[in-house]
C-alpha cells in the first residue's frame, strides 16, 4: 500500500475512493493521510467517515459528492465545520445527486462528453452547480438534464479478490466500482485475497474490473474496516456510531487520527490495535451461492 | 386497496393511547400507507424502518429497492444503513447503481419512492440540502442522494418525517427534490411519469394532496393529537380534509415488531 500510494497518488490529484457503504478502502485513505498528501479533489457519492477523516487530516481542497452523512449514525462534522464555518479553512464543494454522480463516472468510463438523465428539473441543484445543464434531444424537442464526465486521476476500490494481473472480482453491493475504475487514469485495487488466475477464469461473470485497467494490486485483508466486505466481515456499525462524538470534537478527532493513523505504520498495525475479539464479532456465518455450469466447449 | 392508509394489521388488537409513543405512531402510519403497493424505493432513515414494518404486516409481498443497487431485499435484521450486507443476502438481484437508476427508476418500475425530509412546504417540495444560505449554510444537511430523481421518476412519493413549525415551513431554504408543482397537470405537462407526493406521514397525522391545486391536506389525525396542535406545528395556513379521520391506534403486533424485532435498542423509535 505504501508503494502504491507513493507512486500513484500525487498532491493536487482528483481521487475517487469508491464503494457504496460496501468495500470502502479505509486502508488507502489512511495511507494517503500518513503520506500527508495535499490539495486533493476528493470524489465519492457518499463521503462517509473515510473522507471525514481525510478532510480533517488536511489532505483535501475540494469535495465532489451527492450525499454527505454518516449513514444511519449521524453527520460528518469535520467536513461540516469546513463548509459551514470555513474552520479551519474553506472546502470547495461540487454537488450532484446519486444518479448524477454514477452518470458522471459512466460518461467518463465510456469516453462521452455528457450523461443524460431525468433528474434535476425544478430542483435548486442546477442553480448552485453550473455543471448540471439541460440538453435537447437531437431526435425531437425533449429536454433532459446532463452532467459532465468524471475522470479521476486515481480511483481506488476495495474488492474481495483479484489475481496478480489485477483481474478483480466482486460480489454483494457493486455501487459504482466498475464505472469509477474504467473512468480513471490510474487504478489501485485493494483486495481481501490474492487468487490464481484460474479462479478468476472459472467464474468470469464475477469479474468487475479487468487487469487491463489496473495499475496496482494491494493485498490488505480487513482493509475496508469499518465498512464491510460481503461474506468476509460485517459493517462495524459500532464504529460508525462511535465516530459521531469523535467527529463533533476537533481535538478528539485529531487525537483519533494521531492514535489510529499516524501512530500505526500500516493497516496491519491498525487491525492489531483493533484486536481479534472485535474482529470475531464481525465475521458472518456462511451463506454460499450455488455454483453454475459454464460448460466446456472444446 | 391502493393507498388505503387507515388499515390496521390483521389479527391484532388496538393498543390505547397511553401504551405507545408518537414516534411509534409515525412509523406505524408510514408502514400502513404501503398497503397494496408492490415496488418501493426505500430512502435512508425513518422510511427504512417503516418499510421493514410494512413488509412484516400490511405489505408482505412488497419488493424493496435500495439505491445501493439491490432489488427484492428480504433483510433478516433491520439495516442500519441502506447499504447493509443483510440487504444483499437472499435478495432477488444486485446490480450497479447506474443500472438501477436507469432501468428500475427512470424505466418506470418504481410504484412508491419513500423519502424523508428536513423541511417540507405545502406543495411537497423537499429540502435535505441546507438550512440557511447554500454558500455559507447554518446547517449543512446530507443533500439529495437519490431523492431528486426519485421525486421525479417514482409513480408516487411518500414522505415520512417528524412535524414541527421548523420542518413544515412556508418557504423551504433549498429545493432539493420537487413536489407536486401545484397540481398533477403541471407535472404531466413536464412529461414526468410520476404524480409526485401523495402521502405525508408524521408523528401528528397523515396528509394527502389536492389533485387540482397540489396542496397538502390533513387527511387523518393521530389519536391524542388536537387540530390546534397540528396547526401550531405547521408553518402555513393548513387545509383540512372535510372527512378528517382519526388514525386507528397501533396494534399489539405492530408495537411488538418495532420493539422486539426492528428496533430493540430504540435507535430510531423512541
Amino acid at each position: 500500500m505504501r508503494d502504491a500510494v507513493a507512486e500513484l497518488v500525487h498532491d493536487g490529484d482528483t481521487i475517487a475512493i469508491e464503494g457504496f457503504t460496501h468495500l470502502i478502502s479505509f486502508a488507502a485513505g489512511h495511507e494517503i493521510i500518513r503520506q500527508r498528501r495535499r490539495d486533493l479533489e476528493l470524489c465519492r457519492l457518499t463521503p462517509d467517515v473515510v473522507y471525514d477523516q481525510m478532510v480533517a487530516a488536511g489532505v483535501a481542497r475540494k469535495l465532489v459528492f451527492s450525499w454527505m452523512g454518516n449513514p444511519g449514525a449521524g453527520s460528518l462534522h469535520a467536513i461540516r465545520r469546513r463548509i459551514e464555518r470555513a474552520d479551519p479553512e474553506p472546502l470547495e464543494v461540487e454537488e450532484y445527486s446519486h444518479f448524477g454522480m454514477v452518470g458522471r463516472y459512466t460518461a467518463g468510463a465510456a469516453n462521452l462528453p455528457f450523461f443524460p438523465l431525468r433528474s434535476y428539473d425544478e430542483s435548486d441543484l442546477p442553480l448552485v452547480n453550473p455543471n448540471i445543464r439541460q440538453v435537447t434531444s437531437p431526435f425531437g424537442d425533449e429536454v433532459v438534464h446532463a452532467v459532465p464526465p468524471l475522470r479521476p486521476d486515481v480511483t481506488i476500490v476495495h474488492a474481495q479478490r483479484a489475481d496478480q494481473l489485477g483481474n478483480t472480482q466482486v460480489w454483494g453491493l457493486l455501487g459504482c466500482q466498475r464505472e469509477a475504475a474504467f473512468a480513471a487514469r490510474r487504478v489501485i485495487v485493494v483486495v481481501e485475497e490474492l487468487v490464481d488466475t484460474a479462479v478468476v477464469r472459472a467464474d468470469p461473470n464475477r469479474t468487475l474490473i479487468p487487469g487491463l485497467k489496473v495499475d496496482a494490486v494491494v493485498v490488505c485483508p480487513g482493509g475496508a474496516h469499518p465498512s464491510f466486505a460481503q461474506g468476509y466481515y460485517d459493517r462495524d456499525n459500532r464504529f460508525y456510531l462511535e465516530w459521531e462524538p469523535i467527529s463533533r470534537d476537533p481535538d478528539a478527532l485529531a487525537a483519533w487520527l494521531d492514535e489510529w493513523v499516524h501512530s500505526t505504520a500500516d493497516h496491519t498495525e491498525y487491525l492489531a490495535k483493533l484486536g481479534e475479539a472485535r474482529w470475531k464479532e464481525l465475521r458472518p456465518a456462511p451463506a454460499l451461492s450455488g455454483s453454475v455450469d459454464y460448460g466446456s466447449y472444446r | 386497496m391502493r393507498g388505503a392508509g387507515g388499515l390496521s394489521a390483521p389479527g391484532a388488537a388496538a393498543v390505547p393511547r397511553e401504551g405507545w409513543s408518537r414516534s411509534e405512531m409515525l412509523v406505524v402510519a408510514g408502514a400502513r400507507a404501503l398497503a397494496g403497493h408492490r415496488v418501493c424505493f426505500v430512502g435512508i432513515g425513518l422510511p427504512n424502518i417503516a418499510v421493514a414494518l410494512a413488509q412484516r404486516t400490511v405489505a408482505p409481498e412488497i419488493e424493496l429497492i435500495y439505491e445501493s443497487g439491490v432489488y427484492g431485499s428480504r433483510p433478516e435484521r433491520l439495516p442500519l444503513s441502506i447499504g447493509d450486507p443483510c440487504l444483499v443476502t437472499g435478495a432477488v438481484s444486485v446490480m450497479s447503481m447506474v443500472e438501477l437508476f436507469q432501468y428500475f427508476l427512470q424505466g418506470g418500475l418504481v410504484d412508491v419512492g419513500f423519502l424523508g425530509a428536513a423541511q417540507l412546504d405545502r406543495h411537497g417540495n423537499i429540502n435535505t440540502t441546507v438550512i440557511g444560505d447554500y454558500a455559507r449554510p447554518k446547517v449543512r444537511l446530507p443533500g439529495s442522494g437519490g431523492a431528486c430523481e426519485i421525486a421525479i421518476n417514482a409513480r408516487e412519493v411518500f414522505i415520512l418525517m417528524r412535524q414541527s413549525s421548523r420542518s413544515f415551513v412556508e418557504r423551504i431554504d433549498f429545493r432539493t427534490s420537487p413536489g407536486t408543482l401545484g397540481g398533477s397537470a403541471s407535472r404531466a405537462a413536464k412529461g414526468w411519469q410520476g404524480r409526485g407526493p401523495s402521502v405525508v406521514a408524521t408523528d401528528l397525522g397523515r396528509y394527502d394532496f389536492d389533485p387540482v391545486t397540489g396542496e397538502m391536506r390533513l387527511a387523518a389525525i393521530h389519536p391524542g393529537v388536537t387540530l390546534d396542535e397540528v396547526r401550531a406545528a405547521t408553518g402555513w395556513d393548513l387545509r383540512v380534509a372535510p372527512d378528517l379521520r382519526t388514525t386507528p391506534d397501533p396494534t399489539t403486533e405492530e408495537l411488538r415488531l418495532i420493539r422486539e424485532e426492528l428496533d430493540p435498542q430504540g435507535a430510531y423509535v423512541r
